[in-house]
């Protein structure tokens, strides 16, 4: 959304802040603990709904905190540890608050009950983390009918509204959170007749299709999608079809599912139009911004972790991120951080990187994904000839992110980097 | 003979090759396979004998700024008692305030483990 000038008009509250952090997700709170503890403590959130968390607060199943904390919690518990270090240090915070404009120079325009707020700041934090892909974005055909949902929507009603979305559920996409609702919906009663997903491989985690279909006995069928959707007022039957490697339906194979509902997990997409809005560059891979080993974007002094940067399967990760973040921060507002002119560039099977480019005078850890499955994969990094950083992993799915350490020590001057995986 | 596996304990989620013999009802474990580190192993040993498993689920609330509080099972539970235990968790329901980490049903069905409130609601 972009602000006229009758709006800036408007403005009835000016406020300072060294850093303003856009989102009171796990991204967000994580980077406002780290920044305060290094001494940053002029700092304020600000969250559009009413409560800190972010997307944790509807997470209600386990797994969540193994790698921070050593125990699967659930995604409220997993929130709530950083709530209540946020609360302790007395951050500032201001939810019901939605940031509708960000400037290159970090002037920060949010929407609020009382009206609009203006902050001046010296650094703006993007962690608003990312939307799910809806039924628009595919283009399925046939009528518009009550009962057809994003898995996010689905997990909101249930875990926070207490309400069914139906009885007899067809889901189309193998995404995380369209198998952790198959899990939820059985449990709770429902009949999931199966898992559609359009690709020949699951895009979600192997344990997911483990623990919530296959101990559940639901169904996966892979290289089918959804091609007709029928009912009035409410869903009645969909039309799965088989499709061929170009992914475009086979005729013949049609099958008809009555079901009064159906949900979509068919992505997650970076929610960037901030982003955009104050200048900065995306990476057309990962959807989020292009930015350097400090997770600062193309606009200096605004940066970006968690989900909106690039989409996480695990918070862990994500509160990992926010704090390498906080650390860039940190040095920015002490004097300008060293220009990063080296590129990392995505060689065979290699889906995107983070960070896109760094300076070389930093240990930095690459995170990426890969294209298609790989087993026995060999990560590598060159520079020119020379290769400067490897890994080996066992099992590269595209649904782990995967990260690998590159040493400054390592580097063997200015040129790009090349990552790839080996044959 | 061999059973593939995939170990859910993490996120990894490594495809665990478990060797065995069946002797009579018993089944002798030779060799795993597969894992990344050793919870791998006992996953596996676990789940040849009687695969167990966490859930989460919500129960009514009365009286709260939300209908809901979400729980979990304390620790791990047998596999044919996941149905058994949510109808537990149907039956239940509570009163505001529920503080985070309250028990709520305790020892249910009598398998040593407890169903907790994984959030606070006032
Ligand atoms: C539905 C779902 C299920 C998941 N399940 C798991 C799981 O099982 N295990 C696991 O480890 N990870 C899981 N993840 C991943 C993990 O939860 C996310 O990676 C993590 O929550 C991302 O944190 P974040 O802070 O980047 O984004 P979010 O949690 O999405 O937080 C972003 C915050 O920004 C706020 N915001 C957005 N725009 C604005 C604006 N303009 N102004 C003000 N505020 C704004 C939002 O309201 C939100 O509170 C899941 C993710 C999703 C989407
Ligand atoms: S074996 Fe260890 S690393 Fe692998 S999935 Fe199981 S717990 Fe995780």
């Amino acid at each position: 959304m972009g602000m006229g000038q009758d709006n800036l008009n408007k403005v009835n509250q000016v406020m300072e802040a060294s850093v303003v952090i856009v989102g009171g997700g796990p991204a967000g709170l994580a980077a406002a603990v780290r920044l305060y503890d290094r001494g940053v403590t002029d700092l304020l959130i600000l969250e559009r709904e009413n409560k800190l968390g972010g997307i944790l607060k509807q997470c209600i199943h386990d797994g969540f905190g193994l790698t921070r904390f050593g125990e699967s919690l659930s995604g409220p518990e997993y929130a709530d540890r950083f709530i209540q270090e946020v609360k302790q240090r007395n951050i500032r915070f201001i939810t019901d608050t939605t940031v509708i404009q960000i400037t290159p120079d970090h002037d920060v325009y949010a929407a609020h009950r009382d009206g609009l707020l203006h902050v001046r700041a010296r650094a703006v934090i993007l962690a608003m983390g990312c939307r799910e892909r809806t039924r628009g974005a595919l283009a399925i055909p046939g009528t518009r009918p009550a009962g057809v949902l994003t898995a996010g929507v689905a997990q909101a009603y249930m875990n926070l509204q207490n309400r069914m979305p139906g009885k007899k559920i067809v889901i189309l996409g193998s995404g995380d959170i369209g198998l952790i609702m198959a899990r939820r919906l059985t449990l709770e009663g429902a009949h999931v007749l199966g898992v559609f997903e359009i690709n020949p491989i699951p895009s979600g985690l192997p344990r997911n299709i483990q623990q919530c279909l296959n101990d559940y006995g639901i169904p996966l069928f892979l290289s089918h999608t959804v091609t007709d959707i029928r009912g009035t007022d409410r869903l009645q039957e969909v039309v799965v079809s088989k499709v061929d490697e170009k992914l475009q339906p086979l005729a013949g194979t049609e099958k008809v599912y009555a079901c009064d509902t159906l949900i979509l997990s068919v992505g997650l997409i970076p929610e960037n139009e901030l982003t955009i809005g104050a200048g900065a560059e995306l990476c057309p891979q990962t959807g989020g911004a292009y930015v350097d080993e400090w997770y600062q974007t193309t606009v200096p002094g605004l940066f970006a972790a968690g989900n909106v940067l690039h989409v996480h399967d695990l918070v862990d990760f994500v509160s990992l991120e926010a704090e390498t973040m906080a650390e860039g921060v940190v040095r920015y507002l002490n004097g300008a951080l060293p220009n990063a002119s080296i590129a990392l560039r995505c060689g065979k099977n290699i889906g995107h990187t983070v960070p896109q480019k760094i300076s070389g005078t930093e240990n930095v850890v690459v995170t990426l994904r890969v294209r298609a499955p790989q087993k026995d994969a060999e990560i590598v990094i060159r520079q020119g000839k020379a290769m400067v950083a490897r890994k080996r992993v066992r099992n590269a799915l595209p649904a782990n992110m995967i990260e690998i350490h590159l040493l400054k020590d390592q580097l063997t001057g200015g040129q790009d980097l090349e990552v790839s995986v080996n044959d | 003979m061999i059973k593939e596996m995939t170990c859910v304990v993490c996120p990894n989620g490594c495809l665990l090759q478990v060797e065995y013999e069946k002797q009579g009802d018993q089944v002798a474990i030779q060799r795993i396979t597969g894992n990344l580190c050793k919870r791998g192993l006992e996953y596996a040993r676990q789940e040849m004998v009687s695969p167990r498993r966490t859930i989460a689920s919500s129960i009514l609330v009365e009286g709260g700024s939300m209908p809901l509080v979400s729980v979990r099972t304390s620790g791990p539970i047998p596999k044919a008692m996941i149905f058994p235990v949510m109808a537990e968790i149907r039956k239940c329901s509570v009163k505001a305030p529920v503080q985070a980490g309250t028990v709520l049903i305790p020892n249910v069905l009598d398998l040593g483990v407890d169903i907790i409130a994984t959030r606070t609601v006032e």
